[in-house]
């Protein structure tokens, strides 16, 4: 907790900003204040001995970087190629000309677009409405008072250590039994009845808030709803817009749930029309139009990433000293 | 992510305890009362995921403990069958085969955890970059594991893929490797490792920036030097993070089953590749041995459940 923090966590301020009325009260501090990276420059100045270091693992670290990276350029490359191209030894990286077509054509060979609809449907409506049940139980369980409290919210997180697996089969009856199977249904409702992991952060972030502002506003005549959304909602809307993009991305690459209640090509998500465009057109060896949908797949979630990097890496971050 | 166990009080103020009443009676009855209201509205803000809780973990945990005694193809009616499908569990090589593999592939997370701290290690210096570095290496975490199984597949290519043609720079001619037993669990190994790598690195990096500077002053002043620090204040202040990552982890690793179903559609060369999830998966949606296949699934739950406890204790 002593590290300086040379860019403060945008949290803290931000929470501050969004809650002038919380102003006057102390301003709420997360539990953990901590800065990962971007430390650089700072300090003395380095010597002469940490320079050579500094060399050395900068050539490993940009070595493993590369190797990080290299699948995916290759990837990318790839979906550039013609058919014949792909096989060519030694391979190019950079293919001339490169085949833009393959991402037009590719909107045809396979129910790409409603792939990504459904995909779109299922996390969205998952994570709006199972947010949103998140974040109210997560003030309860935090700020109000309710006997048992504990007990309920120890159950619940034990819950998380059951494998999904051990209660797919009975669930996959359940919503057999409703009708429901081939339908996005069976992906939406078990999970807009919140996220317990984020019911969890969330409940750690409030932590950080003062009992006194809600005493505060239960003097001002304020009911807990009210309290809710116009006093805590404001406070923790940064840990929830993160807690919000890690369960984004996680509904949108997931694959197991669909596989299982997914047949029809109309309904399926976009993990497994990618999933199927492989199938089909490997023993086509059409591998260029496999790779480019299958960038075309990694896309929003890249994009979400690159523009929340750091929220997202902060979160991230959290998590272990939370956990 | 996808657990995180919880000490049972968190560090902070504990939860609010009832208030001794200082007053009179008549604030007490009134303070009565409103809890009582209280106790309403927090009942009704928890029941969403106490409902969700109930339909979609107690319920199913129930239904499966029954079905697991049953003979059932998941139209007709089950019919009981008593321990049948736990006597027919232990003569059944190809459940002993999927779990062994499920363990053995288990083993890359020593190595992926070694390497992520050794990659903590190396960002954690004073260096330009590493910010850079960071985002690069957490990308292959936040891809779509279907899209990547679908591209390694690709890269495993005995003739043309990215692997062996690395290999073969290097002057060693690459096996064919998803279609041959001996190197089939290593290629899903090495990919899990390349995927899980940034997210274990990240909370390595977090945990290492963390360590009080103090700490470390004070032991150079004392003469230690920077091995025996490592030894002395890293690791053991890293025991929390490395003790999460373990857990989370050994459950996602026991889980394993997209890369397996993209990668090796029909459990790879001579059954090498199938992992516990993956049969699990087959019995039920292909075989349709609904009864046997939940059976399995409530071993791979208690050994989940008792490698986790085993943790703790």
């Amino acid at each position: 907790m002593s590290t300086p923090a040379p860019q403060s966590p945008p949290r803290a301020a931000v929470a501050a900003a969004a809650a002038p009325a919380t102003a006057a009260g102390p301003k709420p501090v997360p539990a953990t204040r901590r800065s990962t990276g971007r430390r650089a420059p700072a300090g003395p100045p380095l010597t002469r001995r940490q320079k050579i270091g500094n060399w050395i693992v900068g050539a490993i670290v940009s070595l493993g970087g590369i190797t990080m990276i290299a699948p995916l350029v290759w990837m990318f490359s790839t979906s550039l190629k013609t058919r014949e191209a792909v096989f060519a030894l030694p391979p190019e990286w950079i293919p001339s000309p490169a085949q833009w077509e393959n991402y037009l054509r590719v909107w045809d060979a396979g129910p790409l677009l409603s792939g990504i609809m459904n995909s779109a449907v299922v996390a969205v409506s998952v994570t709006v409405v199972g947010g949103a049940a998140s974040a109210v139980a997560a003030y309860a369980f935090a700020k109000m008072r309710l006997p048992f409290k504990g007990v309920i919210f120890l159950s619940l997180l034990a819950a998380i250590m059951i494998p999904f697996p051990t209660l797919m089969i009975p669930q996959f009856q359940m919503f057999a039994f409703a009708g429901l199977v081939d339908t996005l249904w069976p992906l939406i409702l078990p999970a807009i009845f919140g996220n317990i992991i984020m019911v969890f952060f969330l409940r750690q972030y409030l932590d950080s808030v003062p009992d006194a502002i809600i005493e505060a506003a239960k003097i001002d005549g304020a009911g807990h709803f009210q309290i809710f959304w116009r006093l805590i909602f404001p406070i923790i809307r940064p840990a929830i817009a993160a807690q919000f993009i890690l369960w984004f991305m996680a509904v949108w690459n997931d694959y197991l749930a669909p596989i299982i209640y997914l047949n029809s090509p109309e309904v399926q998500t976009l993990q497994l029309v990618i999933a199927r465009f492989n199938a089909t057109y490997a023993s086509q060896t059409d591998y260029p139009l496999i790779m480019a949908a299958s960038c075309i797949a990694l896309v929003p979630v890249l994009t979400v990433f690159v523009i929340f990097q750091r929220q997202i890496i902060e979160s991230i971050a959290l998590t272990g000293s939370k956990g | 992510m996808t657990a995180t166990i919880a000490p049972p009080q968190p560090p902070g103020p504990p939860p609010a305890p009832p208030r001794p009443s200082r007053r009179d009676r008549s604030a007490r009855a009134c303070s009565n009362r409103l809890h009582r209201s209280e106790h309403r509205t927090a009942a009704l803000f928890i029941a969403l995921p106490v409902l969700g809780f109930a339909l979609f973990v107690l319920y199913p945990i129930g239904f499966a403990v029954v079905t697991s005694f049953t003979a059932w193809n998941g139209i007709t009616s089950p019919v009981f069958t008593g321990l049948d499908n736990y006597v027919r569990m232990i003569g059944d090589q190809y459940f002993w085969k999927s779990l062994g593999n499920t363990v053995y592939m288990m083993m890359a997370i020593p190595v992926g955890l070694l390497l992520s701290l050794v990659l903590a290690l190396a960002m954690n210096r004073r260096m330009r970059g590493t910010t850079f570095f960071r985002t690069i290496y957490y990308i292959p975490v936040i891809s779509s594991i279907a899209a990547i199984a679908i591209l390694w597949q690709w890269a495993y290519n005995g003739d043309f893929g990215l692997i062996n043609q690395a290999l073969g720079m290097v002057g060693i001619d690459g096996p064919n490797w998803l279609q041959n037993p001996a190197t089939s669990k290593l290629a899903i190994m090495i990919m899990a490792v390349w995927k899980g790598l940034g997210f274990s690195m990240l909370l390595y990096l977090a945990a290492l920036q963390s360590v009080p500077r103090q700490l470390y002053e004070a032991a150079a002043i004392d003469g230690a030097s920077t091995l025996q620090q490592f030894w002395a204040i890293t690791v053991p202040m890293l025991r929390p993070v490395t003790f999460f990552l373990v857990v989370t982890n050994i459950i996602g690793g026991a889980q394993i089953f997209v890369e397996v179903n993209i990668m090796t559609p029909d459990g790879g060369p001579e059954f090498s590749t199938a992992t516990i999830v993956w049969y699990i998966w087959r019995q039920a949606f292909e075989y349709l041995n609904m009864g046997y296949a939940t059976a399995i699934s409530l071993m791979l739950g208690l050994l989940v459940f008792v490698v986790t406890a085993l943790q703790f204790a």
